[in-house]
């Protein structure tokens, strides 16, 4: 090896060009703090609003669902949002024909914007598909999940539940000011630990990426199989802790993963010894996080990454995740269709 | 224009690697061959010949490609001889070696020969590169002496490598004893399934499957072990595509060792990294992929270092609609004929500060010594008559939709290139002006 490198300028990396429309969702890096909060206050905002006058926000306004994976819970939840917002949806699935046919998802997407769709929700099995929606149809663009990639929803769901349990006064009136619902503080001094497959999954990067953002500590937890080294290596705020029940005895927060068996494209793994060394049980709860909220984005395996006892205990938000997705769907299709605006803070 | 007419190109700054010659000098092209060099207004044979005026322009000989892909026969959609040679002739390269991963696989003499034939209308001179084994597939090896009666002057099973030992020793064993090289795309396959771009922070954000370097080093090891193994000084090992810094310094070993192994490395693996890749921009998408920032490093050293025996692009057509779809089913590869030496100027020559007679060597005289080609990379009386003329000081920005190339699939579409091509002439015709 030469040991003096030389100093030679290199061609810089351009600007991303995404998003190119204002109303998508591709990342949680798209979102400025202000927009964050903007959604967290619209999610709340129509969580209460009475439904007969919600469903004209968006009334005949037409958002396609476009899904190349199989997906019961965000599929429904994006389509009651887009509903309870009165805005018509239809849903094109990978069983329907024309992606049988091995039309390519960018025609696909093209067809859809001439049928008169104002925005797509695209769940993809591959990491980036939203990207290449976007780009070739220059809609709004939500992601419901792209891969392992990333799943932006999920993460404000998640942001959402963390802050009704650990800072519930948060967007509040503090005397006559009404202070911001998220701020580079909100979560100062809070670990949030997050166990399970992370190579594989597209929450753990979303929320690796969100959760910093607002102060909080993450630990990735997991075998080196399902959690390489380099998961960390450029996310600030991010660390890995391989033992469980230590990571769990700092955790105010314990967000557990399913094994995605579907990827793990074979990769050995040994099942006993994932429970042995992972699987959140009501002892390791008790013991080790007693206060700690329970999360988990679902689908859950129980007997698996987590104990039946758990998920249905008083520690698991679990469905209240799924309540909050609702809420926060409403705000992100609002926001995709660009309506809703002139309630902005200023 | 017919072969046969001279062309003398006068008032030129010569610059021939081969031959050491950098200063002002005329040169007469005469049937297809180098007639003369001589002083600037010297020349004694050049009367009737057409005059091109080389005032101010560097004079060199004709670039040479030893990496490429035509496409045909089989997929004219991508590219055919014909446009990617015009490429190639616009890009100031003379000569170029066609890889075999064709349809059919180029592993016969008939294909060999329907490849060089003068109805595919080639600009510049085409050696077809044959298959190492059957169809590619790794397995039985090809009449290596056939393939080089029909012009073939290496063998590989490019894009598909020669996994098995045994198979790649009798193919380097074999080769050897009818003087061809073997050039290997070493990419160890069993390491890279499902994989897309290299490994590191950057797959793993995207949600990516990585590509390990140990996947390309691992089978540069094996292969020179082979080649040691074989103790013949016949033998000749040239590694593809180098892209890691583990595998130059095995080929580095390997020649500290005495050993016949050279190697050469792609304009887009010394200047991008991962990091180009962006969000799933497809036009960074080949193999071997784009690495970390320090592998990237380590190619321009070892190009400043003299252990990078040729530049050579990987030209790799595909039509937009193959790139147009999601990261993972995108085909590998991006074109190259026509920014080489634009990128290789502004960024070997004036940012690195590689002298240019240097920079043309690595284009012209090395690539021509790396696979035996004689007569080729020289201005050498004699030579063929293979000619670029370029103003070393123009910038210009490459515009990809201008381009001869059938396809569009770059990462350097709207770069400033340094140094631009104004005649490119092949075997005495010239076969591009501008
Ligand atoms: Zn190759």
């Amino acid at each position: 090896m030469t040991a003096v490198r030389r100093k030679s300028n290199t061609p810089p990396v351009s600007a991303s060009p995404f998003p190119y429309n204002p109303g998508s969702l591709l990342s949680v890096n798209d979102l400025s703090l202000d927009e964050l909060n903007h959604i967290l206050e619209r999610a709340t905002a129509l969580e209460k609003q009475d439904p007969l006058t919600r469903d004209r926000i968006l009334i005949k306004r037409r958002v396609a669902l476009l899904f190349y994976e199989a997906s019961t819970r965000t599929r429904t939840s994006f389509e009651l949002a887009a509903k309870a917002l009165g805005a018509d949806t239809a849903l094109v699935s990978n069983l329907s024909s024309s992606i049988e046919k091995g039309e390519s998802l960018k025609d696909t997407g093209l067809n859809l914007r001439a049928l008169g769709a104002e925005a797509i929700i695209l769940r993809h099995s591959l990491s980036g598909g939203a990207w290449l929606l976007e780009e070739s149809t220059r809609l709004p663009v939500l992601n419901a999940g792209d891969g392992m990639h990333e799943h932006p929803t999920q993460a404000l769901l998640d942001l959402r539940t963390i802050l009704a349990h650990l800072v519930p006064n948060s967007g509040k009136s503090v005397g006559k000011k009404v202070g911001p619902i998220a701020g580079p503080e909100t979560l100062a001094g809070v670990t949030v630990t997050i166990t399970g497959d992370i190579l594989h999954s597209r929450v753990a990067r979303s929320n690796m990426l969100l959760l910093p953002r607002l102060g909080a500590q993450v630990l990735l937890c997991g075998p080196k199989e399902l959690l390489p080294e380099i998961a960390v290596a450029e996310t600030p705020g991010v660390r890995i802790e391989r033992d469980f029940e230590a990571a769990l005895s700092r955790s105010r927060v314990a967000m557990m993963l399913r094994i995605q068996a579907e990827r793990l494209a074979g990769l050995q793994l040994d099942l006993d010894e994932y429970k042995a060394g992972y699987q959140l049980t009501g002892e390791r709860l008790a013991r080790l996080a007693p206060k700690a909220v329970v999360m988990h984005p679902g689908p859950i395996i129980r007997g698996l990454e987590i104990t039946g006892g758990v998920a249905d205990g008083p520690q698991s938000a679990i469905l209240e995740q799924v309540t909050h997705g609702l809420a926060i769907r409403m705000a992100v299709i609002e926001r995709a269709l660009g309506a809703g605006r002139t309630e902005k803070r200023v | 224009m017919s072969p046969t007419s001279a062309i003398a190109i006068k008032g030129g700054h010569l610059i021939d690697p081969g031959t050491g010659i950098d200063a002002p000098k005329d040169i007469l092209l005469k049937d297809g061959r180098v007639a003369e060099v001589a002083a600037p207004g010297k020349l004694k044979q050049a009367a009737g010949a057409q005059i091109l005026d080389a005032k101010g322009l560097v004079v060199a000989p004709g670039l040479i490609d030893i990496h490429v892909h035509l496409r045909e026969p089989g997929q004219g959609y991508k590219e055919t001889i014909a446009t990617g040679t015009a490429a190639a002739a616009a890009g100031g390269f003379t000569a170029v070696a066609a890889m075999p991963n064709t349809i059919p696989v180029n592993d016969s003499p008939e294909i060999t020969r329907w490849m060089q034939s003068p109805e595919r209308g080639a600009s510049v001179r085409v050696f077809p590169i044959g298959a190492a084994t059957r169809g590619s597939k790794g397995e039985t090896l090809n009449d290596f002496a056939a393939l080089k009666a029909a012009g073939c002057v290496a063998v590989t099973d490019d894009g598909h490598p020669i996994l098995k030992d045994s198979v790649m020793r009798d193919t380097l064993a074999a080769a050897s004893r009818v003087g061809l090289s073997v050039i290997q795309h070493a990419e160890d396959t069993r390491m890279t399934v499902g994989a897309s771009m290299n490994v590191g922070p950057v797959a793993f954000r995207l949600g990516l499957r990585g590509m390990p370097v140990e996947a390309e080093s691992g089978l540069v090891e094996r292969d020179i072990r082979l080649v040691q193994d074989l103790r013949s000084d016949k033998v000749h090992l040239h590694v593809a595509h180098t892209s890691t810094s583990k595998a130059i310094e095995a080929v580095r070993q390997a020649r500290r060792n005495g050993l016949r192994v050279t190697c050469e490395v792609a304009p887009h693996h010394f200047l991008l990294t991962d990091e180009h890749v962006g969000h799933y921009d497809t036009h960074c998408k080949m193999n071997p992929p784009l690495r970390s920032a320090a592998d990237r490093d380590a190619m321009l050293e070892a190009i400043m270092d003299g252990v990078v025996d040729a530049i050579a692009t990987d030209h790799a057509p595909h039509a937009s609609h193959e790139k147009e779809v999601e990261f993972e089913r995108a085909p590998n590869g991006i074109t190259g004929l026509e920014t080489a030496l634009g990128l290789c100027l502004a960024w070997l020559h004036r940012e690195a500060k590689m002298p240019l007679g240097r920079v043309l060597s690595l284009l012209s005289a090395q690539p021509a010594a790396v696979l035996g080609l004689r007569g080729r990379g020289t201005l050498a009386v004699g030579s063929f008559a293979d000619v670029i003329v370029f103003d070393p000081n123009v910038e210009w920005v490459y515009r990809a939709a201008e381009g001869k190339s059938k396809s569009r699939n770059t990462p350097f579409d709207g770069w400033t290139m340094l140094g631009k091509v104004r005649w490119t002439v092949s075997e005495g015709r010239v076969v591009y002006g501008n």
